[in-house]
């Protein structure tokens, strides 16, 4: 068994060859396409559109048998299928357009009228005495048992032709996508590009209809594309991850479907491709849950380190007179009472003070900072009422307030920032008096 | 027409205002293709409660299908929050993702018996007169009706319940959720209420309709309604008629159309997707505010 | 050419009238903006001061009425025009950096299918340096305050070097440091003979920002220099409640029909 499925994954096996093959350029395809459709905030036009496309493929049938030729010629229907999609998706403009209807209700509406005028179309057709209409539901579900040359062919120059046009308007897209009313201004048409954009969607849905079902290439258009935004902020970053994950969900799970041939390979190519959304979704580096998580607590342990050595240094220069400041033992009560501690915050944080070496052991009861623990408490103190100087002048504050505000943003500031505030308050005192009591 | 169509019409009508009732706080809430998602992403939940109880028609099937509405809404609602993802990406992921699950659970386990996922997706409505159940039965009089009518009937009883119950509830948490809040109305009890009910509705309608063309009849009546009044009183109203008159248009004329170029007849639930769309066309090219009265210039206001 | 409307106005206004849904929002203005100034668009809201601006660009039809720039047609004249939208028309979270979005100002001049190259991407880092945020060229947008990003807005406008300036509320809700930059910004553009039109919600702010005034509410109340514009009786007549003659007419059209 898993000789069969090594062999299949690279493409040893005749007849998953070209299957094999042909998903993966279509989940390349509909990932980099799909990114724009996600851009644009249109998923679920992909949805409308595959829908739209079962009349055409209907009416395909029926006029090339009433023609005389065979009814089920792959490039009569996919004709078929690309009429209806097309004018289903400018139904839904339209709608949007000239009615109070939003994006959802004309999605819905061009999605289940098309659908069922096609149920109905279909009904009739496969009534047709003397052609056998089997198979064409197989738009529906899907059915890659194999694939005959010519198709594959077909399949890779739509799909080749689609990516190419869509990389040689990147950047109109891109700008339709952020800012489409700027775009207009700039006398870019953009309805034009929307159509454009619809028009590729269209051929990829068109093309993996006959591999991954109608229902199924909907999640091909929009899964690799969102689960590739987790992992990056940049624009081309994302086209790439997007069709490359579309790539691995399609060489993967028709593979893998190839094992098990009762099984639909739209629904195993989609759960995987949904695998590793959830993967992107958690662990994604940009934005993903976990990683997000891991930030916001290496914040929280910035702010509590701050806190705690300013609590300190304050502590120091409330009990001394003189300066230069001198670098004692303070009792624990004092730190407790300084400020507003949560439940065993402090505790958490003198003991990750220790791990960071800046305490030092002290008898029960008593706190003293290292010497690098107290230079860091320095310069935290200083940067904090530095802002808090600039709060106050700039901004007109009044004093009480201040802390707070200070507090957030102080955590964040960085030596270059610090420059800029002494040379705006002229200060060149080491140290610097708070502007409030404390 | 004989007493079939007449079964086949009634199935259809109280199906059609079954669906429509919810379909109008879809439309509200500017979710309609939530409608979409959860016909879609009932099917694991069908197959597996098909699977266990082995039986087609059975409290497993709502019990499963209701399951599974409430779960695309969680799932579709914790990727939008946690993963800061678009609302339409993420309920394409989660509807698809189910829908394959479903298929696999199909094709898997019960390839041998009769649940032909093409069935669940668009039914047959043909086949329902086929399977009566009798309401009352005298010396005399017998008095029978589809099994689906009964099913579908019940729900649509339901549905209007709970509407008529939580009517204000609704119609605040749709327009306001903000404010629902404050009221204490729990807009996210009313939010799975409302899911809950769409996959009800989906699975008491598939049998008769299939999964797929109960969302024309949750949103299309609706939508229709909403371009001819923005009173929600008449906007329910119309969307019962609406959705009424399409379904019997759409057997008539599966019926009648296809003679006329010479084929047989074709699937009632087809026809009466397509009705449902026909109206609506006539609703947006006539009705007030229509295409047809309105000179260029008049804009929407924009988003 | 129209009579009234002489060529040299930037931007001449004829008989706009907008409406949705029948119900006028801009009722038969007639205006003519002169060269060189700062212009700003005032009044209360929902006065139709952004649909003002968008009807001139063309982004929203108009029921009646025509906008010259230089006196022609807009589609001819987008050369001459910058468009600085409300920051809350765009989705700050969109994948793109500072520069990526200042560079959207080059693409009218590259042209279809060509690529920003290394020309465009200087032209955007320098008009990032004269908003004062060059040294953030290259960060998410949407790691960007609020200030920044309305900055990077105003910087995009810039790598156009129009002649014409339209900016939506380009005050609304920044911090002082912007403010700032915001105000250096368009003295510099004023030095240069530039003209620029703002809408602006802050009336204790208007005097001191611009030098030619349009009071709008649904229609034209007073256009002129701020200095005879800026009375006490126009300001009365702009946001008092005078219209209601007007609002009961509005009202009276929308019901025709129904």
């Amino acid at each position: 068994m898993l000789e069969t499925l090594i062999d299949t994954l690279f493409l040893k096996t005749h007849n998953t060859r070209l299957v094999v093959l042909g998903v993966t350029f279509l989940g390349a395809a509909a990932g980099l396409i799909g990114s724009f459709l996600l851009l644009r905030k249109q998923s679920l036009l992909g949805d409308a559109l595959s829908h739209a496309t079962l009349p055409g493929i209907g009416i395909a049938f029926a006029v090339m048998t009433a023609l005389g030729m065979n009814g089920r010629s792959l490039p009569g229907l996919l004709l078929g299928a690309t009429i209806t999609g097309l004018l289903g998706v400018l139904g839904v403009l339209a709608i949007r357009r000239t009615t109070k209807l939003k994006d959802d209700a004309a999605m819905g509406i061009v999605l289940s009228v098309f659908f069922g005028l096609g149920i109905a179309i279909l009904g009739m057709v496969q009534k047709i005495p003397g052609q056998s209409s089997a198979g064409l539901e197989s738009f529906i579900y899907g059915k890659t048992a194999s694939m005959i040359e010519a198709d594959f062919i077909l399949i890779a120059i739509t799909l080749t032709i689609s990516v190419f046009v869509s990389l040689l308007i990147i950047k109109e897209l891109t700008l339709l996508c952020f800012d489409s009313n700027f775009a207009s201004t700039e006398g870019w048409p953009v309805l034009v590009l929307d159509i454009l954009l619809m028009g590729l969607v269209t051929a990829v849905t068109v093309v993996g209809l006959q591999s991954v079902g109608l229902i199924l290439i909907i999640a091909f258009l929009i899964t690799p594309a969102t689960a590739a935004r987790f992992w990056t902020h940049q624009l081309r970053h994302m086209l790439w991850l997007a069709a490359i994950i579309g790539a691995v969900s399609g060489w993967l799970g028709a593979s893998i479907s190839a094992l098990y041939p009762n099984f639909p390979a739209g629904a195993i190519i989609v759960i995987t491709a949904a695998a590793i959304f959830l993967i992107s979704m958690i662990f994604g580096r940009a934005q993903g849950v976990f990683p997000r998580y891991l930030r916001h607590r290496q914040l929280q342990k910035k702010v509590g380190r701050q806190h705690l050595l300013r609590s300190t240094y304050e502590i120091l220069e409330n009990s001394q007179e003189s300066k230069p400041l001198k670098n004692l033992a303070i009792p624990l009560e004092l730190l407790r009472k300084h400020r507003y501690w949560a439940k065993g915050e402090l505790s958490k944080l003198i003991r990750q003070a220790r791990a960071e070496d800046h305490i030092e052991r002290q008898p029960s009861g008593e706190l003293r900072l290292s010497e690098s623990g107290f230079g860091e408490a320095s310069r935290i103190t200083r940067n904090h009422r530095l802002w808090e100087m600039y709060l106050i002048t700039h901004a007109d504050i009044a004093p009480s307030h201040v802390d707070r505000d200070a507090d957030m943003v102080e955590h964040l500031l960085g030596a270059e920032i610090v420059h800029q505030l002494e040379a705006e308050l002229e200060l060149s005192k080491s140290t610097i008096e708070s502007p409030h009591v404390i | 027409m004989n007493i079939n169509d007449f079964h086949i019409i009634t199935v259809g009508v109280l199906c059609a205002m079954a669906c429509a009732l919810p379909g109008i706080f879809l439309l509200l809430r500017r979710m309609s293709m939530m409608g979409d998602a959860i016909s879609h992403a009932v099917l694991p939940g069908l197959a597996i409660a098909f699977l266990v109880s082995g039986s087609r028609t059975s409290w497993g099937m709502f019990f499963g299908a209701a399951v599974a509405g409430v779960l695309t809404a969680l799932f579709t609602q914790w990727i939008t929050k946690f993963g800061k993802v678009e609302r339409g990406a993420a309920m394409g992921i989660v509807f698809t993702t189910l829908f394959a699950i479903g298929l696999l659970i199909i094709e898997q386990g019960a390839g041998n018996v009769d649940l032909d996922a093409g069935c669940v997706l668009y039914g047959a409505l043909e086949y329902t007169p086929l399977h009566l159940v009798t309401l009352f039965e005298s010396e005399t009089l017998i008095w029978q009706i589809p099994h689906a009518a009964m099913v579908v009937g019940t729900t649509l009883l339901f549905n209007i319940i709970i509407i008529t119950l939580f009517y204000k509830e609704l119609t605040v948490a749709s327009f306001d959720p903000g404010l629902a809040e404050t009221q204490g109305f729990h807009p996210k009890v009313i939010h799975y209420l409302l899911m809950t009910m769409v996959a009800v509705t989906t699975v008491a309608a598939f049998e008769a309709v299939g999964s797929i063309i109960v969302i024309a009849m949750l949103i299309v009546p609706p939508a229709t309604a909403f371009l001819l009044t923005h009173k929600l009183p008449v906007l329910i109203g119309m969307s019962l008629a609406l959705a009424a008159l399409a379904a019997i248009l759409g057997h008539l004329s599966s019926q009648a159309l296809p003679t006329l170029v010479g084929l047989p007849e074709t699937t009632s639930s087809g026809m009466m997707a397509t009705m449902s769309g026909f109206l609506f066309l006539l609703a947006w090219l006539f009705g007030p505010q229509g295409l047809v009265k309105r000179n260029t210039g008049e804009l929407i206001e924009p988003d | 050419m129209l009579p009234d409307h002489p060529p040299e106005f930037p931007l001449a206004v004829h008989d706009l009238t907008v409406a949705y849904h029948r119900k006028p929002v801009l009722w038969d203005l007639d205006l003519n903006i002169p060269e060189g100034k700062l212009v700003g668009i005032v009044g209360p809201n929902g006065a139709g001061k952004s649909t003002l601006l968008k009807a001139c660009l063309d982004l929203i039809p108009k029921t009646s009425g025509e906008v010259l720039i230089y006196g022609k047609p807009y589609e001819q004249q987008r050369d001459l025009i910058a468009y600085v939208p409300q920051r809350e028309s765009v989705d700050w979270d969109f994948p793109v950096s500072a520069l990526d979005v200042v560079a959207m100002g080059t693409y009218r001049k590259l042209g279809w299918f060509k690529r920003v190259g290394k020309a465009q991407r200087e032209q955007a880092r320098a008009a990032l340096d004269q908003v004062g945020i060059g040294h953030l060229a290259d960060r998410q947008i949407s790691q960007l305050s609020g200030g920044q990003q309305q900055r990077v807005f105003l910087a995009r406008a810039l790598v156009q070097d129009a002649e014409i300036y339209f900016m939506d509320e380009p005050f609304a809700a920044v911090d002082a440091a912007t403010e700032q930059a915001i105000i250096e910004l368009l003295q510099n553009l004023n030095a240069r003979g530039k003209t620029v039109l703002c809408v602006h919600h802050d009336l204790a702010t208007v005097s001191r920002y611009f030098d030619y005034l349009v009071l709008l509410n649904m229609r034209i109340v007073a256009s002129g220099p701020t200095a005879e514009t800026f009375t006490r009786e126009n300001l009365h007549k702009t946001y008092g409640g005078k219209l209601n003659l007007l609002d009961d007419v509005a009202e009276a059209l929308k019901n025709i029909g129904r």
